[in-house]
């Protein structure tokens, strides 16, 4: 009997969880659930394991057992309070080559980027960037399902699967909000295993000496519920006041299309799409965007889609579930006055 | 005297790629080639170190022949020497294959004349991965800084450097020793105009050209489709989505329009989201 391990990274900054962990862990119970049949009937065990280091962070390891994980290794250390490349992949590589998992996901934000291509290349292993779908399949030759990742290509344009046949563990990285969180579930058990590391203070080769935290336009548009975007079609920056007004009044957050950051009408942290942020929001407004294949990866998974746009053969139009075709000038105060007026309305 | 390498890449200007609406296949033809942006901005950044410091800047590119256009742009810009990295027998390479080739060859520069910072862009435009990067500071043991925006500091007596790296929830000021690796965005430097005397330069250089028959000798194991774990088992294009309903606010009405939109939000039962009243 063997045991198939299927691991997610934990991220965590200062005791704090990005939730790209919790959606990992549901995308990782779906993964291990698919080869269940085949490993009943080989006899073999699967487990969905968490990883997580860091300095006293064990109340993240018991949530991720909430979250679904069946056992977490926690590497608890004074030199990893604060991420840093070397000992985080020098203490993931010992434990992963400790207990050879068979997939390994880590969240594509900039810390597990960072961290992703070292532990990767430290295993000697193949690594998948930002996948938009996982699943475990059969694949010609190959004795046992095996990850299918498929992830954009080209601006989007094109979506190529990945498969690794022979190297362990098989790792991708996905962006937050490309899959859904699970449940929490209270009630659920699971183990705790402590891990130590082998790298010192002066193995670290780092010294973060100050943190800087921005003071301007520190927008979390990845976790907002609702999201207002404007595209080329605002016909310059200024557009952009009258979108603020409406996301406003819907008590969401400004986004963006790539050409509006590209000529510096608004700046990257707004940008939707494959090279700015992927978002699920409840509510998607997007006025003035033509919908570039780029723009709809980022946004087509959101809840309800709003397009405003003059051209009726705008690409947007085939993601949104209404399409306004008309001026967004003339369209979102419109909009802005009628929510106003409903709002009222309730009070 | 200091010594810096910028790893560039050319690539296709993904901002102009098309899809041929029948095939449904990429249209290559008339995609202008360029450096990959980030790459740029990094090897601003070392061109702008080598002239405070007095020193030299050496780039490498990986691929076939054409690249070498942009490694006598990058002689434009300031890089003194350049190196093209090239053998068919490093096609079809992914990652982690990229990562080994371009280890060994900085390896065997550094070993020649040592060097104190390795600049790559954050990420080639094409792919995105940003993977190549930390893979290469891994296998050449050295401390690597991604998301770099601004080198506050190199001190060469001490062998440090102080970098600014920007992640999602702040900014990092960094100190590490050198030699160490980074990958920078577009803040790390300007892209300046190009000096008369490199410009000329630029035109008639001719980089070295690097090969399994040498300079130095690769892992045959390691290279190309052997060396690379990953392979793409499928392509395709993205499944169409279904398409919403349209209105059109200059034949029906602004009023229409509006009152449909609502009618569909409460059928979606995000109606209460959109007016701000989200629990």
């Amino acid at each position: 009997m063997t045991t198939r391990r299927f691991w997610v990274f934990l991220e965590q900054e200062l005791g704090h969880v990005h939730p790209v962990s919790w959606e990992l862990l549901g995308v990782a119970r779906v993964l291990a659930s698919q080869v269940a049949e085949e490993a009943a009937a080989a006899g073999d065990e699967v487990v969905v394991e968490g990883v997580l280091l860091g300095h006293q962070v064990r109340a993240i390891a018991e949530m991720a057992i909430g979250y679904g994980a069946d056992r977490v290794y926690l590497m608890d250390d004074p030199v990893l309070e604060h991420y840093r490349n070397c000992p985080f992949y020098m203490g993931i590589e010992a434990i992963a080559t400790k207990y050879e998992p068979e997939v390994f996901l880590i969240g594509a934000t900039t810390l597990g980027r960072d961290l992703a291509g070292a532990i990767a290349t430290s295993l000697g292993t193949g690594l998948t960037a930002d996948c938009t779908k996982l699943e475990m399949g059969d694949v010609k030759g190959a004795s046992q399902k095996l990850l299918l990742a498929t992830r954009p290509a080209f601006g989007g344009n094109i979506m190529a699967t990945i498969v690794c046949r022979r190297h362990r563990p098989q790792m991708s990285s996905v962006r937050p909000r490309v899959f859904p969180a699970p449940a929490y579930d209270p009630e659920a058990r699971g183990e705790i295993v402590e891990e130590s590391l082998d790298v010192t203070e002066e193995g670290a080769r780092a010294c973060i000496l100050e943190f800087i935290h921005a003071k301007e336009d520190t927008v979390d548009i990845e976790y907002s519920d609702v999201i207002v975007s404007g595209g080329r079609g605002l016909g310059g920056p200024d557009g952009f006041a009258l979108i603020k007004e409406l996301a406003d009044a819907m008590g969401g957050v400004v986004g963006s299309s790539r050409p509006c950051v590209d000529a510096g009408w608004i700046s990257y942290a707004h940008q939707v799409g494959q090279s700015g942020k992927t978002v699920r929001p409840k509510v998607y407004v997007a006025a003035g965007i033509s919908g570039a294949l780029q723009h709809k990866v980022g946004m087509q998974n959101s809840d309800f889609i709003i397009a405003i746009n003059n051209d009726p053969n705008a690409p947007i139009f085939e993601v949104a579930d209404v399409g306004i075709i008309g001026d967004l000038y003339e369209v979102i105060p419109a909009m802005i006055k009628e929510i106003k007026a409903r709002k009222e309305a309730q009070a | 005297m200091f010594h810096a390498l910028v790893a560039i890449k050319q690539v296709p200007d993904t901002t102009n790629i098309r899809i041929d609406p029948v095939t449904g296949n990429l249209v290559r033809e008339g995609v202008p080639a360029i450096m990959n942006p980030y790459d740029a901005h990094a090897l601003a950044a070392a061109v702008e170190w080598k002239r405070k410091l007095n020193g030299r800047v050496t780039v490498v590119s990986m691929g076939p022949n054409s690249f070498i256009t942009t490694i006598r742009e990058a002689i434009e810009l300031g890089a003194d020497r350049g190196i093209l990295v090239s053998d068919r027998k490093f096609a079809g390479a992914d990652t982690l294959a990229t990562s080994y080739v371009l280890a060994e060859v900085i390896r065997a520069i550094h070993e020649q004349d040592p060097l104190d910072l390795i600049f790559f862009g954050k990420q080639a435009i094409d792919g995105d991965t940003a993977q190549v990067g930390p893979g290469v500071a891994v296998r050449l043991d050295m401390p690597i800084v991604t998301y770099a925006v601004a080198i506050r500091a190199v001190d060469l007596d001490d062998a440090t450097v102080v970098v600014e790296r920007k992640t999602e929830r702040w900014t990092e000021v960094v100190e590490t020793p050198l030699p160490a690796l980074l990958t920078c965005e577009k803040d790390i430097a300007e892209i300046p105009f190009a000096p008369l005397p490199d410009l000329i330069r630029s035109l008639r250089y001719e980089p070295e050209v690097w090969t399994m028959d040498g300079p130095i000798t690769f892992d045959t194991e390691m290279i190309g489709v052997r060396g690379s774990p990953t392979i793409v088992y499928q392509m395709g294009t993205p499944p169409l989505p279904e398409p919403g309903e349209k209105i059109s606010a200059r034949e029906e009405g602004i009023e229409a329009a509006l009152a449909f939109t609502f009618k569909k939000a409460q059928e979606a039962g995000v109606l209460q989201t959109m007016i701000g009243g989200a629990q």
